[in-house]
């Protein structure tokens, strides 16, 4: 079962904790499926999104999953918040719990901050996104589409191919895909590499021709324009010619292989039209199955799982 | 007062003296014999070290200006209770130790509230920025022992060119702390495996050996004597050796953080690990022992930089970097370096004052006849955990808490008083 206080980051979690996480979510998404999507499972419960990040689809994805499973949820953004009146994290945390809140869901752009709020309160806390950390119920959506398609993970080769550096959906995937059995490819410029990935089990390509070669499944992040400005790749232009992915680059993968992306896309920079549309793409799905992981997750943080033994 | 430290094995690198023997101390120096009368302390030392007092070349009293983290009273009340009976300062004060004024200001406060002996650091530039040299003559003059930038590397070849070839009539060393920031950029850990899974930005060990080498490159052409602090990685420490065999007046400082942690000890965002350099990687902590095996690295210093609980209590990007090591540091020269055979008792003791005195110029780190009385008694089979809450300083953030020492210092002795003295 799936026993912890917070989910930080899928480096912690074992390949059972994963697969409890996704089992969870697919009675979840039987019940977003249904003309009324709402049961009272958490019911009296409070999940407070609090987010120093914009982020549309991650939060929409989390209220909408908190209010399906009947939580009460509130939504706090950084500039609507204490936060601009200087208050620090720690504080802001600490003023959440003793509100009542039952789960707290963080997204920061630096790297450790959910962990310094989980180690401030008692309730439960999820890792929404920290800087280029982790970002585990994206994996946990990729996963679990994967899953749903090809029926495991074990033994499909991943390759996650773009700004590896600064991305927390990589860095998650690689942990989740790996614990589950799958081989995991990165790609992309030498400068968006991170040092020592190789320890964390995969293997780097610089050229995706060869990274794509029998992938059955290809993840492509997300490029910032950010990151030209820093002097990280020379222009868009060069990188979409090096690692865009377009029809032809799609035929080197495997016939079945699932396209996927974390969005928002950069149509025509990381990925071509006609593939973020095209029948290999599985990026829609994506959304959806992102609600239903979060819902299986509120539903396990949130003594949801707990309440479920009582019953029994 | 008069004082005896009776029976201890007492340890002078100066010249090389090793023996088991009493020490005396007269009006603040060291006597020759004399009988114990009514008036005298008898301290007995059976089975410790009797050393020069220890100098820790590389702390931060914070004070003017940051004394919530740490003042001159408090630091160096720390500095007793870890052995040393003196500590040189670094400018990054508010205002920034770049005048006479600031540098008399130390001196008077140490002399009213100070512990142990204060030798101030002057800055190299104006505010420490990096463009204008600063008033380095006055300064020397009104009592600072060496000049540094330190936290804020000299960027500009030119000016740190200049400012050596000008240090080379003051008879002080400059004290390098050798980080290319557009290498560091906004880094806030060692680049290496551990920054790729933290998802935090890296500063790489290039930072610091770009920097070492191109300052190495100016001694050998000025002259002027350079001192490397803190040296953290395997390539700085190789171009260190081979500049001191082709007789480039070069010394190098190593912190115990750096000689024992890795970058292994950010996990889970420890922020008391979050100082600059970073840990580094395990290849570099043993090339950092090496370094301080063969005589690379001359001294031991700290690096002692204390910040509040506040401060550090925060998302690890936004916590400054810096630890306290002024009451780890015996313990762990002695748990990591003396105990395991990397250094001997002799070599550490060196290490931690005769080096770093004759280095900053001062006339320390002796036990000879006639010199003042600056004593440390070690007790090299004590034991003991890490409690940053029994520390003096007010700074609590170390990331040795809860670590086994042994080896500790119990007796600090400046200029014949007693400073420290341990209670069991």
């Amino acid at each position: 079962m799936f026993k912890r206080k917070d989910l930080l980051g899928l480096q912690d979690l074992t390949a059972a904790e994963i697969t409890v996480l996704l089992d969870t979510a697919v009675p979840m998404k039987d019940v977003i499926t249904r003309p009324i999507k709402k049961v009272p499972t958490l019911r009296g419960r409070t999940v407070v999104n609090l987010f120093y990040e914009n982020s549309t689809r991650t939060r929409s994805s989390f209220e909408l999953a908190a209010k399906y499973l009947s939580a009460d949820s509130i939504n706090i953004s950084s500039s609507s918040s204490s936060v601009t009146k200087g208050e620090s994290l720690y504080d802001t945390a600490r003023t959440l719990q003793a509100l009542g809140a039952d789960v707290i869901i963080l997204r920061h752009p630096m790297a450790g901050a959910p962990h310094l709020v989980a180690r401030a309160v008692q309730c439960a806390v999820i890792n929404a996104g920290d800087g280029a950390h982790e970002h585990p119920t994206q994996a946990l959506l990729d996963l679990f589409t994967v899953r749903e398609r090809r029926g495991t993970i074990s033994g499909l080769r991943v390759v996650i191919v773009g700004d590896i550096l600064h991305s927390r959906v990589a860095r998650s995937d690689i942990w989740g895909f790996t614990k589950l059995g799958a081989e995991v490819r990165v790609c992309g410029p030498p400068t968006l590499i991170p040092s020592g990935l190789e320890e964390a089990g995969v293997e780097v390509y610089y050229h995706m021709e060869e990274a794509l070669a029998g992938a059955d499944v290809i993840i492509m992040l997300r490029v910032q324009q950010e990151r030209q400005r820093q002097g990280m790749f020379p222009g868009l232009r060069e990188y979409a010619r090096l690692y865009g992915l377009n029809r032809e680059r799609l035929a080197l993968a495997g016939k079945d292989a699932l396209v996927m992306h974390p969005g928002p896309l950069n149509r025509g920079v990381e990925i071509s039209a006609d593939v973020a549309d095209g029948r290999h793409s599985v990026i829609e799905e994506q959304v959806t199955n992102g609600v239903a992981v979060r819902m299986a997750l509120l539903y396990l943080l949130a003594g949801g799982g707990a309440q479920h033994e009582a019953d029994n | 007062m008069k004082l005896i430290i009776k029976g201890g094995r007492v340890l002078d690198p100066a010249c090389g003296r090793d023996e088991t023997a009493d020490l005396y101390v007269l009006d603040g120096v060291i006597s020759e014999p004399f009988a114990a009368d009514e008036d005298t302390r008898v301290v007995d030392a059976a089975g410790k070290l009797v050393v020069p007092g220890l100098l820790d070349m590389h702390v931060h009293l914070r004070e003017p200006g940051y004394e919530a983290k740490e003042t001159i009273a408090t630091g160096t009340a720390a500095a007793a209770r870890g052995g040393f009976t003196g500590v040189a300062c670094m400018p990054n004060t508010k205002p920034v130790a770049d005048n006479r004024a600031v540098v008399e200001f130390i001196l008077r406060r140490a002399a009213e509230c100070g512990r142990v002996t204060v030798y101030p650091v002057g800055a190299v530039t104006k505010g420490s920025r990096g463009l204008e040299m600063a008033e380095l003559a006055d300064m020397r003059e009104a009592g600072a022992a060496a000049f540094s930038d330190d936290g804020q590397p000299v960027m500009d070849a030119g000016v740190m060119r200049r400012a050596m070839q000008y240090c080379k009539m003051l008879d002080a060393v400059i004290i390098s702390h050798c980080e290319d920031k557009t290498l560091a950029a906004d880094g806030v850990m060692h680049e290496g495996c551990y920054s790729t899974l933290l998802g935090l930005k890296g500063i790489p060990a290039a930072a610091e050996e770009v920097m070492v080498a191109r300052d190495i490159i100016l001694a050998a052409e000025t002259g002027c004597p350079l001192h490397i602090a803190h040296i953290s990685t395997a390539g700085a420490v190789a171009l260190v050796r081979e500049a001191k065999r082709r007789g480039v007046p070069v010394t190098a400082e190593a912190t115990p953080h750096h000689f024992t942690l890795t970058d292994g000890a950010v996990a889970e965002y420890n922020t008391a690990a979050k100082v600059n350099p970073p840990l580094r990687g395990e290849a570099d902590v043993q090339a950092v022992r090496e370094g301080l095996a063969d005589g690379t690295i001359d001294v031991i210093a700290t690096d002692h930089a204390p910040h509040t609980f506040d401060e550090k209590n925060v998302e690890f990007d936004l916590a400054p970097f810096g630890l306290v090591g002024l009451e780890t540091a015996v313990g762990l020269v002695w748990t990591e370096l003396v105990h395991t055979g990397i250094l001997t008792p002799m070599e550490a003791v060196a290490k931690l004052s005769l080096n770093p005195a004759r280095i900053l110029r001062v006339r320390r780190g002796t036990l000879a006849e006639g010199e003042a009385a600056d004593i440390t008694v070690i007790d090299p089979g004590l034991e003991e955990t890490v409690d940053p809450r029994r520390f003096a300083s007010k700074g609590r953030n170390t990331p040795f808490a809860g670590r086994r020492l042994r080896g500790l210092p119990v007796l600090t002795v400046v200029a014949g008083e007693i400073r420290y003295e341990r209670k069991e």
